[in-house]
């Protein structure tokens, strides 16, 4: 029988297993940033160990970083005294690090593709659960905590119990209006957030291939949010032409070499899956969350669940405990919900076509009255594309606040926050109660009908702002 | 690593499914360089409800939490376990748990103690009945019990049971196979 791409990655990085015992899995990327890893270096230091391959790690800074101008004075002082720990503890153990001022700083997920770190067949690891992310690239990416960033600092390895292979096939054309986000939001809402638990999910079907790699990385980034270890698609040639030529991506013959690997490393066509889930994703709409947990997501068009009808496998107290700390009302559309702010940004969607998405809504209109628009590069290096491309005049003149790249308002932990009980429309991961500032209300979507909704300043539906080609703003100019 | 061997401790009940690590302990309490000191953070804004059940009286001392399913999902944070340690608790009883949470908490000596949607059920009543029942967690036997009730076996990971009984912190194991890691390397290169 053959194996599946998580399967031939796993194998290939087993270094050690004794039956009964998880295995050694090798590490080839490990990614660090301030807020998960300072315990671990402590951890080292109080057994006088080293870090044993500091050349296969990154270390960025994005968690608390301001995104306002200023590096480490605007940042608060708990924060700023992260950064620093972070600083020394590269230094001292000679680790690369792109840190506030960096022309490659930015949220770990973002630059370790644009870099060309993430490659192809790699384990990727992070003290973050969105690790999840590169799996885009046919990576095998997930989050640890502490203790295994210690374990993977010290030794390169990790302790894991292999779990099994779950295919996601999303086959069909999108509808305009429909992306990557309304992908995944659909998939947690059909699966549920534990649906993934002890699976790491392979999104397979013409949908998929036909997403470029920004959006691949939006669908695997969630697979988190569904409960999954890991999300990964297959590399193709939009994955090789994505990598060519990047920072760290292999040169002449190595590049050649690397291609012939890769070419290699496709599920094969006999490979079984412990479990199938399928969508027709021609028949997606653009979606959104109404509840506290990512599984709350419903088409835009759609009624508010009412706890009496909850969806299958749905817990009632639950739902009816979301609803009250939302503040919505069961059986009535979300469509028209007045809302306070905006958020363009995070791991999710802060790439540069997520950001050309958000602008090809807000040219040539005005962010509604009342409502704060903040729009978040994921990184330095998107942050200059964009405005090359004058896409930061797009925003500004729309009324929007352009900022630094960092996490900002997905975790709020950087002074970038909602007010209690006001309502936001993010384009991030996480609509948990007080995520994105105590009593907070976070509604999950694309940057696109995050987009719309700054422009009426209620929750819209995108494709009453698109023309018939539906990529075209009906009052855009460039 | 904190050993665990039996607990017996009165138990509070959180029976809400999908509680995620930022209820466990918001983000705003990250900005930390230590693992201690993070007790205060634990469920800090639940706890501003005066009715919340760890705010009850009866939930000083327990040191056994029943929550729903999916418990710690979201985010990473070993925080998590970290504050609920600091909170007193040393073992966790839901019908399921988020991966990364689980093995966090296995890391840090917190007992994440899977059991069926139909004792969760039992349990949850009974401790409403009886909000000062003591719950025996026997990992060496990897049951369940409690005065009056039948003993339950619970699952766990061979590997993470040992450790635990012994107290055998994982990367000393790691660190044991120096030799394997060398020879994986020099494969890797070859």
């Amino acid at each position: 029988m053959g194996k599946t791409l998580f399967e031939r990655v796993w194998d290939a990085h087993v270094v050690a297993q004794q039956p009964g015992h998880p295995a050694l899995l090798y590490v080839d990327l490990h990614l660090i940033h301030e807020v998960t890893s300072p315990q671990a270096f402590s951890g080292l230091r109080a057994r006088g160990l080293g870090v044993r391959r500091p050349e296969r790690t990154l270390a960025t800074m994005d968690h608390s970083t301001p995104t306002l101008p200023g590096g480490y004075a605007a940042a608060d002082g708990a924060g700023a005294a992260q950064l620093r720990r972070l600083e020394e503890n590269c230094r001292e153990f000679g680790i690369e690090l792109h840190g506030l001022g960096s022309s490659r700083n930015g949220i770990v997920h973002v630059i370790g593709p644009e870099l060309g770190r993430t490659q192809p067949g790699m384990t990727v690891v992070c003290g973050d659960s969105h690790t999840s992310t590169h799996g885009a690239f046919g990576a095998l990416a997930f989050g640890i905590g502490t203790s295994e960033v210690e374990h993977v600092l010290a030794t390169q390895c990790l302790l894991q119990t292999r779990p099994e292979p779950y295919e996601v096939r999303i086959d069909g054309r999108l509808k305009p209006g429909v992306t990557a986000k309304d992908i995944i939001l659909a998939l947690i809402a059909r699966i549920g957030t534990a649906g993934g638990t002890g699976y790491v999910l392979e999104y397979t079907g013409s949908a998929i291939r036909g997403l470029d790699m920004e959006g691949r990385m939006t669908v695997c980034n969630m697979s988190i949010e569904g409960g999954a270890r890991a999300g990964m698609i297959a590399p193709d040639d939009a994955t090789f032409e994505y990598l060519a030529g990047r920072e760290h991506a292999p040169r002449g013959q190595a590049w050649l070499r690397a291609l012939e690997r890769w070419r290699a490393l496709p599920s094969d066509p006999d490979a079984r899956y412990a479990k199938t889930t399928t969508i027709d994703g021609s028949a997606l709409e653009p979606m959104i969350t109404y509840g506290t947990n990512p599984g709350m997501a419903i088409p835009i068009t759609a009624p508010i669940p009412s706890p009496e009808a909850a969806p299958e496998g749905t817990d009632q107290p639950t739902l009816e405990k979301a609803l009250r700390y939302m503040g919505l009302q069961p059986g009535r559309p979300l469509l028209g919900q007045k809302i306070d702010v905006v958020f363009v940004g995070s791991c999710t969607n802060s790439r540069i076509g997520d950001l050309r998405a958000a602008a090809s809504v807000l040219r040539g209109r005005r962010v509604a009255a009342g409502v704060r628009t903040l729009v978040v590069p994921g990184s330095q290096q998107i942050k200059r594309q964009a405005e090359a491309e004058g896409l930061d005049r797009v925003f500004r003149e729309a009324g929007a606040e352009w900022r630094e790249a960092g996490c900002s308002m997905c975790i709020a932990m950087n002074g970038d926050q909602l007010q209690p009980g006001q309502y936001a429309v993010s384009t991030s991961n996480r609509n948990f109660e007080g995520r994105q500032g105590p009593g907070g209300r976070t509604f999950l979507a694309s940057p696109l009908t995050a987009a719309a909704c700054a422009v009426t300043g209620e929750v819209t539906d995108v494709r009453t702002l698109l023309t018939g080609s539906g990529t075209v703003p009906a009052v855009g100019r460039a | 690593m904190a050993q665990f061997t039996t607990l017996t401790a009165r138990a509070v009940v959180l029976a809400v499914d999908n509680i995620d690590t930022d209820q466990i302990i918001p983000a705003r309490f990250l900005k930390v360089t230590d693992k201690a000191g993070l007790g205060s953070a634990l469920f800090c804004d639940w706890r501003k409800d005066p009715a919340f059940v760890l705010n009850q009286p009866a939930a000083q001392g327990a040191q056994i939490l029943v929550a729903g399913d999916n418990f710690g999902c979201g985010s990473s944070r070993e925080h998590a376990p970290w504050a609920l340690i600091a909170g007193g608790f040393r073992a966790v009883i839901s019908t399921s748990f988020a991966d990364i949470f689980h093995n966090n908490a296995l890391k840090n000596g917190l007992l994440p103690v899977v059991v069926t949607p139909a004792l969760h059920r039992e349990l949850v009543a009974q401790l409403g009945r009886q909000p000062e029942l003591q719950l025996t967690v026997d990992l060496e036997a990897q049951q369940l019990s409690w005065p009056g009730g039948a003993a339950t076996t619970f699952p766990i990971d061979p590997f993470a049971r040992d450790g635990l009984l012994r107290g055998i912190d994982q990367l000393d194991y790691l660190l044991g196979h120096a030799e394997q890691i060398a020879a994986f390397e020099a494969r890797q290169q070859a």
